[in-house]
């Protein structure tokens, strides 16, 4: 239970970098001297899903310290490391307790580990096993991975499940920008009106729950079947959508500028949170996102800005 | 990862034949395999599904592969911390994921 709570919050970001699992060597089942030694990460969700991945089989798990990162993300950010699982074979005596001399390295680790170089930092040979530990026991037996073993999926539960953090990473944001929109909205003929910041700002502020909707919940779920390869155009096209919709859903009370500053806003919010999206995906690379962030940002920004102008304005017509 | 493609012509990564061994580990190590060993040389097949995750160039033991090395984060705070960081002459700051 306590497991399963701890789950939900790596999953959703509350104390979000205290998810590490103590570094050394661990069990799984029975195992000897010949059994396989898995290293991986000492981030709790990695942990869990090699040790549910591994049920029925017996082997050594070296976890190594990358401060409670995943694999891929470490091995990237340089803390999965062939020094640092050198350290740990040494430090758990491994030489010791396996007559073996490899160990098995999850395959989204290669961008961190150079395998050829472990051997002579530690001994042990590194090989590459399976992209996801689910595959590690046919992977045991057959003694090889294939090539849909070694090719990284994006499917929709692996899509679903990166949601809550997408949202709940937002709500710092979410607050600062509520709070503008609150100033904004109560800007009137007579200078300032509580009434109008209230009643005004809880529509642009709904606007932009919606907007992160389109944005961080649909298009992630809907990315494959969205036209546009740039992201930030994918949640655009959410954004219009969820724009239409806040129109026809009402909003009579408003004028026909103050609409158009609800679909901008709608829009370039979505677009924003859309683009954001790309650093969580397995396909988009850096020199990539860094082109559509210089088309997408200008349209965001410029789009976001018009937006308020309208949106003040909107007492004054 | 079929139905996923991203945007083409735009992935830094350079393989040079000279230095290449055949030894078939960025084939081994690429996520997305984009890497085929033809008669003793790596050939790159599929160079815009590159994601620029730098397994092959990290493991390539002749260092014949150059991929965008400017990794840190791929996420776009990551990279609009690093733009805001050249305007002010400073060292990027972590993008906190």
């Amino acid at each position: 239970m306590r497991d399963k709570l701890g789950t939900i919050g790596a999953r959703t970001g509350f104390f979000r970098n205290n998810y590490k699992i103590t570094p050394g060597l661990y069990c799984i089942g029975e195992p000897s001297t010949t059994s396989p030694v898995v290293v991986t990460a000492n981030y709790k969700l990695s942990f869990d899903t090699l040790r549910q991945g591994l049920v029925g089989v017996n082997a050594w798990l070296l976890v190594i310290d990358t401060r409670g990162i995943n694999v891929w993300c470490a091995a990237g950010k340089g803390t999965f490391s062939a020094e640092e699982i050198a350290y740990q074979v040494h430090k758990a005596n491994l030489d010791q307790i396996v007559t073996h001399r490899e160990v098995l390295l999850p395959q989204l680790s290669a961008n961190g580990v150079a395998a050829h170089e472990l051997k002579k930092l530690c001994g042990f040979r590194g090989r590459f096993g399976p992209i996801l530990a689910a595959d590690l026991p046919k992977f045991l037996q057959a003694g090889e991975a294939d090539e849909d073993m070694r090719t990284v999926t994006f499917t929709l539960r692996e899509r679903a499940v990166l949601i809550p953090l997408e949202i709940c990473m937002l709500w710092k944001q979410l607050s600062v920008v509520a709070l503008i929109i609150f100033i904004l909205s109560g800007i009137s003929p007579d200078f300032f009106s509580p009434t109008l910041a209230f009643n005004r700002g809880i529509l642009l502020v709904f606007a932009t729950l919606t907007a992160m909707f389109a944005g961080a919940v649909a298009t992630p779920l809907l990315l494959p079947w969205l036209p546009f390869r740039q992201f930030w155009l994918k949640g655009a096209i959410m954004g219009s959508l969820a724009s239409l919709l806040l129109l026809f859903i009402g909003w009579q009370s408003l004028g026909d500028i103050e609409k158009i500053a609800i679909c901008l806003w709608t829009i370039s919010s979505s677009a924003y949170l859309a683009m954001n999206f790309t650093g969580s995906t397995p396909f988009t690379s850096l020199s990539g996102v860094a082109k559509e962030m210089r088309n997408g940002l200008i349209f965001q920004i410029g789009s976001a800005i018009l937006a308020l102008i309208f949106w003040i304005a909107g007492p004054f017509v | 990862m079929q139905g996923f493609r991203y945007l083409d012509d735009t992935a830094i990564l350079r393989l040079s034949e000279d230095k290449c061994i055949g030894c078939g580990n960025c084939q081994l190590v690429c996520p997305h395999r984009i890497f085929q060993v033809r008669d003793g040389k790596a050939k790159i097949v599929d160079l815009n599904a590159c994601m620029e995750c730098g397994a092959c160039a990290k493991n390539c033991p002749t260092a014949a592969i150059y991929v965008n090395p400017d990794d840190g984060c791929g996420c776009a705070s990551y990279i609009i911390n690093s733009w805001v960081a050249r305007i002010r002459g400073k060292a990027p700051s972590r993008c906190g994921c």
